[in-house]
């Protein structure tokens, strides 16, 4: 019955209503995604055997000092309406203040995030620019011992504890070699000298001109963005190898060649053509990955961005900071997904 | 197509242009001072509320105080600093300090007696963390405006009880003591905070430098003060930068990217040593590494199973080899170099004596769980511990969690043995005697969180009334005698082990002078350094 | 018959019985991964390990709990200790080998949790559809958009640092995809003649899942599990990296790694060795997967 319900009124007005209806439900989902989002993590923050007040106090505190902090952080109200004031407050863009220290979780983000994302955005690059090549030419030369050496490049990759290959790769490149900049994301003397706009040093330098200062940061980040490019290389070339597998064995392609296009046409220009969503999707996924700020990698390069933030907020109690950095993650996660499903409906004729 | 070769070639250059710029300089600047330590628990930089080792570093090189430490002579004792003198009456109840003529705040206004009077009356009616420091006199919100009085260019503080004038003047010397600019502090107050939030992230002092930035969990950049009155500093510019290893502090330190690195572990200390310009600049610290065993456990609070603890320890192995340099064995509370600091150590290992005392108490096969904050050098103090016990049939459990996790226990007194550091708060033997030996209600319903003789549920079998005597006795001899008696019976009787004491180990540069960390007593001064 | 051999048995065209059939094609399964020879070389690591793990306190030169103050720090190739001794004087190669039976442990348990979790979830939404399906997808998403690292801190974190809550929390941010997988399965499997078949025999929902929709997703499952291993001991080693793992003594591999790290200048090999043993074993685990997704999952592996 509902069906037809629909249909009765999705005929009034035909061109509008399925768009606006996916629209909705997108959006619809997006909210309930986030709304548990943040309940589990605010549930998860009250659970939590810290106590959130003498983590601002310290532990020599009176408990005068003690207990007008307790109340002004409203603890003495249920969770339930707790959490109210927490979702009426973020709808309203306020994150609150950093339990720590106090100051807008707002700000503390948009310091810290554009760091991961410079990070993340360098990572995925290198991941993409040799990943997807190795991954094609994997798949076109089969059993070589080029695709050998891209899978065991891949397995590597997938095996390698990551701190372990940071902390080496810092002793070696920085410490041994001196071939790059070390634990940061400046020299200290280059610091505050180009107005950051985006917080991104690398774009914030280059929109001042300032070269000295893209030098040395782009010497500070080249380590931890490699490290974390060859995780997203190993992901990436593994997935491109086997989507192009699958259209390399399949008719349109033996057509091609029969017509005799040239190899080159016939990869380029007719099964990497037809991957290109896939990979994209694959690309989207590993982006996510990177953003969601590599914790390990950001300790052991003392870089200030938001998967550290996140952590040490989280072993301090700091529940403002916890919500507000998973709520920006979470956000750009499940933005990042709908994304590439939208990018399926629109490229791949197999969804309509 | 081309685009992806395009592409190709670009990662190719980035990769050579990675390899080729290298790390740019091998020095800092000669004016400026560049510092790696951890910074991250610095939660707020308002004198009145700051209360952790990072923060005081910042707040004593911003803020002036009554009267200070010299850096260049800190067994002197504090010294007049904003208080050019000050008198005592003959009760001695009341203090007046004569202000000092002609300092100035960085704001260019002139500091009065006016901004002494607000500066510590807003310290007591704020009442954060650390205002017990000047609450333990007496004073109150309510009666702070009769007890801390300015009059011309005086000021009076009229304590409770006849205090001993060192104890009063010591305190005084705490980052809470910071005289803060009242004009510029009330032109930023908020919902009648006295400036408080403002006050977290900026700075109206008159020290030596001021603040230019603090990014949490990240850098502290101070700017020098030219009209500082003891001469502009030769360092223009310190900066501090958050570096959580220490391994990556040393090679910051190597390569010459930073002058001092702070947190350098044994091992590091030892490779850094190594290297031509670098030496390693020691310096006793009042920070004490202890062990403390709650005495509602029935077992614990029997005294020879106390006293058989205190011989299950490796005092002498840990100093020896993991603590190498960084602590010494220390078995008193009073740190050395404090009023009434005593030397006897007389506790070691000795298996055969612990077993013998644990028979006697009737104790077999004990099992108890130690709590512990996750850092290295803790969890190997704990895992000897775990191994000496067990020769005397004990079993140690090591409970490892964050700061905030295993304190929320002790507070709670619900850890068996407490595996623990404790610094002064302020540079008075009372600091110390006042949590340790001194707990005048131990009953749950006290709820003194803030006693560490509490904490442990023990009733310090007399000694609290000592130390109640002992802080109003005025002569100073007499003073450190009753102190060394208190850490006589202390430490026969208490359920503390104290075991260590800190030695800070900085990697500096060679080009660096005059370096000060502040000892036992204060924290580091920037303004005498020179490169 | 008689003189048939096991082999030509298992490899009849025209299986006797369901049994005989399962056990020929799982042979037959076993022989394409055996001509598979990197997959073989990651299953020897893990025979290797499973055996260290078992026989360890014969394997094992040293008590991996021996402290030995006066001898901390010795180098590869000393005397009595061919790894060396860490910080607190331990033998490094009987840790490793005790450490081994905590990663199993570790992975065994993980192994089970998490995709039993998310089977469970993704066949019943997959096939139960509505709102079941709605509500359970939405949760399933809302795990999934955790930063994972941040949600196993978080649990370890309320729970108490230690291995069992290790585990719990890994399985708890792994689950996700696994359910995912189920549904989509789930959802190809449900329409099909076959099931509508076993239906109309009159087998009720829970028969249909537990024997109809599981065992065909089992395949796909093992090898994504296989594949997650690598995650999974890198994940319980990152939290034992964070301190937030195995509570010392434990010889937990992460937690070697942590201790190690301070000495990583001068004494390279404290955290160079288990951090090996983890790549090994991580190695191994992503070999035998890649191998056994060829085997069991053809279309989507690249064989």
């Amino acid at each position: 019955m509902a069906a037809t319900d629909t249909q009765t009124k999705g005929r009034v007005r035909a061109p509008l209503a399925p768009w606006l209806k996916g629209t909705a439900t997108t959006l619809l989902s997006i909210c309930v995604t986030m709304l548990g989002l943040l309940f589990v993590t605010f549930i998860i923050g009250r659970v939590m055997p810290i106590d959130p007040v003498l983590a601002i106090v310290g532990e020599r505190a009176s408990q005068s000092t003690y207990d007008a902090v307790f109340l002004e952080l409203g603890l003495d109200k249920p969770l339930l309406v707790q959490f109210g004031y927490y979702i009426w407050d973020v709808l309203h863009g306020d994150f609150g203040d950093s339990l720590l220290n106090a100051r807008p979780v707002s700000e503390d983000i948009a310091r810290v995030f554009p760091a991961t994302m410079e990070l993340a955005t360098l990572g995925v690059l290198v991941g993409i620019f040799l990943g997807v090549p190795l991954g094609v030419i994997a798949a076109v030369r089969r059993g070589s011992w080029i695709d050998q050496i891209a899978r065991v490049v891949a397995l590597v990759g997938y095996s390698m504890p990551i701190f372990w290959l940071g902390l080496m790769g810092l002793l070696v490149f920085y410490g041994i070699l001196g071939w790059v900049g070390g634990p940061g994301r400046l020299d200290i003397f280059y610091e505050d000298i180009v107005p950051a706009r985006t917080g991104m040093i690398l774009i914030d330098a280059a929109l001042a001109r300032d070269w000295d200062v893209f030098r040395n940061a782009f010497s500070h980040i080249v380590l931890p963005a490699s490290l974390l490019g060859y995780y997203s290389l190993a992901y990436i070339s593994r997935m491109t190898r086997s989507f192009m597998l699958e259209q390399l064995s399949s008719e349109y392609v033996t057509t091609a060649r029969v017509k005799g296009l040239s190899e080159r046409q016939v990869i380029w220009g007719h099964a990497f053509k037809n991957i290109r969503v896939q990979l994209i999707t694959v690309i989207a996924l590993s982006y996510a990955n990177l953003l969601e700020g590599s914790v390990l990698t950001e300790i052991i390069f003392s870089w200030p961005g938001i998967g550290s933030y996140i952590t040490t907020a989280l072993l301090s109690a700091d529940m403002n900071a916890v919500l507000g950095g998973t709520v920006v993650v979470g956000l750009i996660f499940i933005c990042l997904n709908i994304f590439s499903d939208l990018l399926y409906r629109v490229f791949d004729p197999r969804s309509k | 197509m081309t685009v992806f070769t395009k592409m190709l070639s670009g990662a190719a250059m980035g990769l050579a242009l990675a390899v080729t710029s290298g790390a740019a300089f091998a020095e800092t600047p000669p004016n400026m001072l560049v510092i790696a330590n951890r910074i991250d628990d610095i939660t707020t930089l308002d004198p009145a509320e700051s209360f952790e080792f990072a923060g005081s570093d910042v707040s004593r090189n911003i803020y002036q105080k009554l009267v200070n430490f010299d850096p260049a002579n800190l067994d002197g004792g504090y010294q007049p600093e904003v208080a050019e003198s000050w008198t005592v009456s003959d009760d001695g109840k009341t203090i007046t300090f004569t202000i000092r003529d002609g300092l100035t705040f960085h704001s260019g206004n002139p500091v009065t007696a006016e901004d002494v009077e607000f500066s510590l009356q807003r310290a007591v009616i704020l009442n954060k963390t650390p205002s017990f420091i000047l609450t333990q006199f007496g004073f109150t919100a309510d009666n702070a405006a009769d007890t801390i009085k300015a009059d011309g260019n005086t000021v009076t503080i009229v304590t409770d009880q006849p205090y001993a004038t060192s104890f009063v003047l010591n305190c005084l010397t705490a980052t809470i003591g910071g005289i803060v600019d009242k004009k510029t502090v009330m032109a930023n107050e908020v919902d009648g905070d006295m400036g408080n939030e403002w006050l977290k992230t900026n700075s109206a002092g008159s020290g030596a430098y001021k603040l230019s930035s603090w990014k949490p969990n990240e850098s502290v950049t101070l700017t020098s003060n030219p009209d500082f009155y003891l001469g502009a500093p030769a360092m223009k510019r310190v900066i501090v930068r958050h570096v959580q290893e220490s391994a990556s502090q040393r090679l910051l330190l190597e390569r010459g990217d930073i002058d001092i690195a702070r947190d350098l572990n044994p091992e590091d200390v030892k490779g850094a040593m190594a290297a031509d310009d670098i030496r390693i600049h020691d310096e006793m610290r009042g920070r004490l590494m202890y062990i403390s065993m709650n005495q509602k456990h029935p077992e614990l609070s029997k005294p020879e199973v106390r006293q058989a603890i205190k011989h299950l320890i490796d005092y002498e192995g840990m100093q020896n080899s993991f603590l190498n340099g960084q602590y010494v064995i220390h078995q008193n509370f009073l740190p050395k170099t404090f009023l009434g600091a005593v030397d006897e150590n007389p506790f070691d290992l000795n298996v055969a004596k612990a077993k013998e005392l644990l028979a006697a108490a009737g104790v077999d096969g004990l099992e108890l769980e130690v709590g512990v904050r996750e850092s290295q050098d803790r969890i190997e103090i704990a895992q000897s511990m775990q191994n000496t016990f067990a020769q005397a049939g004990i079993k140690l459990n090591i409970t490892v969690g964050t700061a905030k996790q295993v304190l929320g226990r002790y507070r709670a007194r619900e850890l068996d043995v407490y595996l623990g550091a404790w610094g002064p708060d302020y540079p008075d033997p009372h600091t110390n005697a006042g949590t340790f030996a001194y707990n005048p209600d131990n009953s749950d319903a006290a709820n003194a969180t803030g006693l560490l003789a509490w904490r442990n549920s023990w009733d310090t079998g007399g000694l609290t009334d000592v130390v109640g005597k002992t802080v109003i006795e005025n002569d100073r001899a007499v003073r450190a005698k009753l102190y060394g008696e208190i850490q006589a019976t202390f430490r026969d009787t208490s359920p503390f082990a104290v075991m260590f004491q800190k030695i800070e180990q900085a990697g500096v540069r060679d080009n660096v002078q005059n370096l000060n960390l502040g000892g036992a007593t204060t924290a580091v001064s920037y303004w005498p350094v020179t490169k | 018959m008689t003189d048939m051999t096991l082999r030509q048995w298992l490899l009849t065209d025209a299986p006797t019985s369901r049994r005989h059939a399962r056990l020929a094609s799982f042979y037959k399964g076993w022989l394409s991964l055996r001509s598979n020879s990197m997959a073989m070389f990651g299953l020897g690591i893990l025979v290797v390990l499973v055996l260290a793990a078992a026989l360890a306190p014969l394997l094992a030169p040293h008590d991996p709990f021996a402290q030995d103050l006066a001898n901390r720090l010795q180098p590869l190739g000393s005397e009595g200790h061919i790894l060396g001794t860490d910080s607190l004087g331990r033998d490094i190669l009987s840790r490793l080998i005790y450490g081994a039976r905590i990663t199993l442990y570790i992975v065994a348990l993980v192994a089970l949790i998490a995709p039993a979790a998310g089977l469970l979830v993704g066949t019943v939404a997959g096939y139960a559809g509505g709102w079941v399906d709605i509500v359970m997808m939405r949760i399933t998403d809302i795990f999934l958009a955790f930063p994972r690292l941040v949600l196993a801190l978080a649990f370890v974190a309320a729970l108490g640092a230690g291995i069992e809550n290790a585990v719990l929390a890994i399985s708890l941010t792994a689950w996700p995809p696994y359910a995912r997988m189920a549904r989509a399965e789930t959802l190809t499997i449900r329409s099909s003649d076959y099931i509508n078949a076993v239906r109309l025999q009159g087998a009720g929902p829970i028969r249909i899942i537990t024997k109809h929709i599981w065992p065909l997703c089992i395949s796909s499952l093992i090898v994504r599990v296989t594949l997650d291993m690598a995650g999974i001991i890198l994940a319980a080693a990152g939290l034992g990296f964070l301190g937030l793992g195995a509570q010392p003594p434990s010889p937990e591999w992460g937690a070697m790694i942590s201790e190690g790290r301070r000495f990583i200048l001068d004494h390279w090999w404290v955290a160079t060795v288990p951090g090996l043993a983890i790549f090994t074993v991580s190695l191994a685990f992503n070999l035998l997967g890649d191998g056994l997704r060829d085997v069991l999952d053809p279309k989507e592996g690249g064989q």
